[in-house]
């Protein structure tokens, strides 16, 4: 008898491990590529940065987030950032909404280079902070250009999108989180 | 209409798999020797199939046929040739093709090379065979189709990964696949043995000669993986335990504790039960491992695109594959009658602690892979586990069996003295307390673990090559009866000798690059000097590059010691033109006692660059061992008494064989 329980054994352990495969793959909205950002749900960091020379646009700081009591978009970009290319129509759109801050801050990138590419491209940030030496950047945990952070009226970070934004993210993932957190207020 | 064709073949190869995996079963019951010999045919007509389809996609790639979307999303036609080749398993569904194709090689080579196997065992072996076939070829027609076509073709595809345009990469999955798909071999005749209810001497010695390819073609894959990651992602180091690194390597522990265990079948019908269990276990592993890879269930930088659908499918899967096979297992091994009796101290005793020490660890690497999943249901969160973990849990569990591994081989059947056996090893012992002192001499008493750890090292070394001596007479007969003796060692014995002295070499590497490593980051502006442990590394300048796919910066370090040159180090950082993804290429400069090893990264604000130097003590000594083992496995393979199955060998034994089998059969 208690030969037999030995020989199931390894067949119960079996289901129990494949119950929980079975858990974590069927669980609805686990995706394992997103790594859970520590900042989520927390105050945004302290920081002050200065604006870019020439640009037209003021840099900003913490205290410009909970300033006028609309939620703000705080992209991360460099002029030396492919994607950032990529995602900047994107940019474009959120900039013409009067409803939300869109803020950019300008990481690790030279002045001239920056001031370059926004002429070039067209600047859609309603304010530009630089921090050539990612300071600011170590704060807000940013491990890759660019990155996308929603941040809500109270200063709270509410979602971090980690690199360039693809065809349709902009309308599925960050949109509704702004109307969202707008109708929330 | 290639793709189409292609398409075709899988599906053919499907209805083949099918009737391979029912006919030649009932054939075996009712032994109808017909129904039997249809396992083999249809093994071949499935495996034809199977090249045809493989084929279709390599030409696809190879023509860069933009009207598959297999093709247009990972290769590109500015790829070089050899990349468009390899870019046919660089992507989830083509190395899917691949994992069957392999799968049907094998099956293929059972039923050619088993001709002297019992023709109910052939049969039942090549039926399990198809079924995981079956499998596959359903999982690849359903989720995964390399054929499909697209609508609207893009002009140009979007490039493969340019992490796996390296030659290493090349050749690595393939190994790595023969490796896990080959120990669907040993699961099959495990099968085929739990429904005969038989299990024998005969059994094991055909077992052995499949689990020691799959063994051989694991530890190339793995050491050429590990390689391509020193190299390649420019971190130095050579192990990560990443999820993927680790589920590659559980069924490596699994199946040298199978290989071990097998002996003990073969030479003294023992652990027989054990064996099953862990024929099972060894390829569960590789399924596992193939499903984790591709299911998205672990993050890893070498997940494949992920798609829960398909994750629940492989592990629908899975869940048959595994747990069909242990509800067999428990149903029908209580029944296996046990074999020889031994005392703990015996050979077979050192194979049984060899398999609890393997599975032991094991254990721990497969728990510390799937912790993160544990926590989360939990409701821990996502968290990830380090190095830590492994060195307090699997260094431990490894530790005693390396000290063991040369005095295994020294232990007789049945029972021992251990006393003697030590005695045996007094002169070993000596010289391991003089590779010690001089260890500890030249680092000028490092940290004393990683010493005693050297020593560790030199003691399997030495000890093997003791047990050597010891089996040819060295220094005890004349030389020219050692001679003798030493030609007519048999494959075996050589690979035996060769495996565990590679392996000692393998740890010695691993040991002195892990507690010896020095690395340092600087930027350097060009003209200026890093000095790292004692080599000085000046940056001479930096140029740009133009490749075929890609553009890349290459800075160029002169390497001096003392004022004396040694060489030149050529590093690149290239960013490819499609996917806009930077990767290093370091540079290395290898010498035996260990490599120079140079990075280099971004500009800087003031026109500098930023530039990592690694100092990696005896690390090439890692791939050298592991060389060693893969060789070891190939000589072992050669020995003719594992060549009972093939055609050729010792004729006469065989016809005998087969005749009586025949009458057998009758």
């Amino acid at each position: 008898m208690n030969k037999k329980i030995l020989f199931t054994l390894p067949l119960l352990i079996t289901l129990v491990l494949f119950g929980y495969f079975f858990w974590a793959l069927t669980k609805p909205g686990r995706d394992p590529k997103i790594l859970p950002s520590v900042l989520i749900d927390k105050p945004a960091p302290e920081f002050n940065l200065t604006a870019l020379e020439n640009l037209g646009v003021p840099g900003f700081s913490r205290a410009d987030l909970t300033s006028n009591g609309k939620v703000s978009v705080v992209n991360i970009f460099a002029s030396w950032c492919v994607p950032c290319l990529a995602e900047h129509p994107d940019m474009v759109k959120l900039g013409k909404r009067d409803d939300i801050n869109l803020y950019g801050i300008n990481y690790r990138d030279k002045p001239e280079d920056a001031l370059n590419w926004l002429n070039r491209n067209g600047n859609p940030y309603h304010r530009v902070g630089r921090d050539p030496k990612s300071r600011t950047g170590i704060d807000w945990g940013v491990y890759g250009v660019p990155e996308t952070f929603i941040v809500d009226a109270t200063g709270t970070i509410r979602y971090k999108h980690v690199g360039p934004l693809n065809p349709g993210d902009l309308d599925n993932k960050i949109l509704p989180i702004i109307d969202n957190l707008q109708a929330q207020k | 209409m290639i793709a189409e064709l292609g398409q075709f073949a899988i599906i053919m190869a499907l209805l083949a798999a099918i009737a391979q995996s029912i006919l030649p079963l009932i054939g075996a019951e009712r032994l109808d020797s017909r129904l039997m010999a249809f396992g083999g045919q249809a093994s071949l007509v499935q495996l034809l199939f199977v090249i045809l389809a493989f084929g279709c996609l390599t030409q696809a790639y190879i023509v860069s046929d933009f009207t598959l979307v297999n093709v247009a999303e990972n290769s590109h036609s500015t790829k070089p040739l050899l990349y468009k080749i390899s870019g046919v398993w660089g992507n989830h569904e083509g190395s899917m093709l691949l994992w069957i194709l392999i799968l049907a090689i094998f099956g293929a080579a059972v039923a050619a090379f088993g001709r002297n196997l019992p023709v109910t065992l052939k049969a039942r072996v090549l039926a399990v065979q198809a079924m995981i076939g079956v499998g596959f070829l359903t999982f690849l027609i359903f989720t995964s189709n390399p054929f499909t076509r697209l609508l609207m073709p893009p002009e140009n595809g979007r490039d493969l990964n340019p992490l796996l345009q390296d030659p290493g990469l090349a050749f690595h999955p393939p190994m790595l696949y023969v490796g896990y798909v080959g120990f669907s071999v040993a699961f099959s005749f495990a099968i085929a043995a739990l429904i005969e209810g038989k299990v024998d001497a005969a059994w094991a010695r055909w077992v052995r000669p499949w689990t020691l390819t799959a063994w051989t073609f694991l530890t190339g894959g793995l050491a050429l993986g590990s390689w391509w990651a020193y190299y390649e992602l420019g971190w130095g180091g050579w192990w990560f335990w990443d999820p993927v690194e680790n589920v590659a390597f559980m069924p490596w522990l699994m199946g040298t504790a199978l290989l071990h265990s097998a002996i003990v079948v073969e030479k003294r019908n023992s652990l027989k039960v054990w064996t099953i269990l862990l024929a099972i276990l060894t390829f569960s592993l590789s399924l596992i491992g193939t499903f984790i890879v591709r299911s998205g269930l672990l993050t890893s930088v070498h997940s494949f695109a992920v798609n829960p659908e398909r994750g629940v499918f492989i592990l629908f899967l899975l869940a048959i594959a595994i747990g069909g096979s242990l509800t067999l297992f428990a149903f029908r091994a209580p029944s296996l009658k046990a074999g020889g009796i031994f005392s703990p101290i015996s050979r077979e005793g050192g194979l049984l602690l060899n398999n609890l020490l393997l599975s032991t660890a094991c254990a721990t690497v497969f728990l510390g892979t799937l912790y993160p999943l544990f926590m989360e249901a939990l409701g821990g969160g996502r968290v990830s586990i380090g190095p830590p973990f492994y060195n307090n849990t699997f260094v431990p569990v490894m530790v005693p069996l390396l000290l063991c591994v040369c005095a295994g081989p020294l232990l007789p059947w049945k029972r021992a003295d251990l006393v003697g056996v030590l005695g045996r090893l007094k002169y070993a012992g000596l010289a391991t307390i003089l590779a010690i002192l001089l260890a500890w001499y030249v680092t000028e008493g490092g940290p004393l673990l990683a010493i005693l750890g050297l020593g560790m090292a030199a003691w399997m070394l030495l000890g093997t090559l003791s047990e050597w001596a010891d089996k040819i007479k060295l220094f005890r007969a004349p030389l020219s009866t050692s001679w003798q003796r030493m030609v007519k060692l048999p494959g075996s014995a050589w690979g035996m000798t060769l495996a565990h002295g590679g392996l000692a070499i393998a740890v010695a590497g691993m040991i002195s690059t892990t507690a010896w490593k020095v690395e340092d980051v600087a930027v350097l502006k060009p003209g200026e000097t890093i000095s790292v442990a004692g080599t000085d590394y000046r940056l001479d300048g930096v140029r740009e590059l133009v490749g075929p796919n890609y553009q890349a910066v290459e800075g160029t370090f002169t390497v001096s010691q003392n004022g004396e040159f040694m060489a030149i180090l050529k590093p690149e950082k290239r960013l490819y033109n499609v996917q806009k993804m930077p990767t290093t290429e370091a540079a290395i400069y290898s010498t035996f006692v260990g490599d120079y090893y140079a990075v280099i990264g971004d500009q800087v604000e003031d026109g500098g660059w930023t530039v990592r130097i690694y100092r990696e003590p005896m690390i090439t000594w890692i791939w050298f061992g592991c060389t060693l083992m893969v060789l070891a496995g190939f000589l072992s393979l050669a020995d003719r008494r594992l060549r009972v199955g093939a055609p050729a060998g010792k004729r006469k034994q065989g016809k005998r064989k087969q005749k009586s089998q025949q009458n057998a059969a009758a």
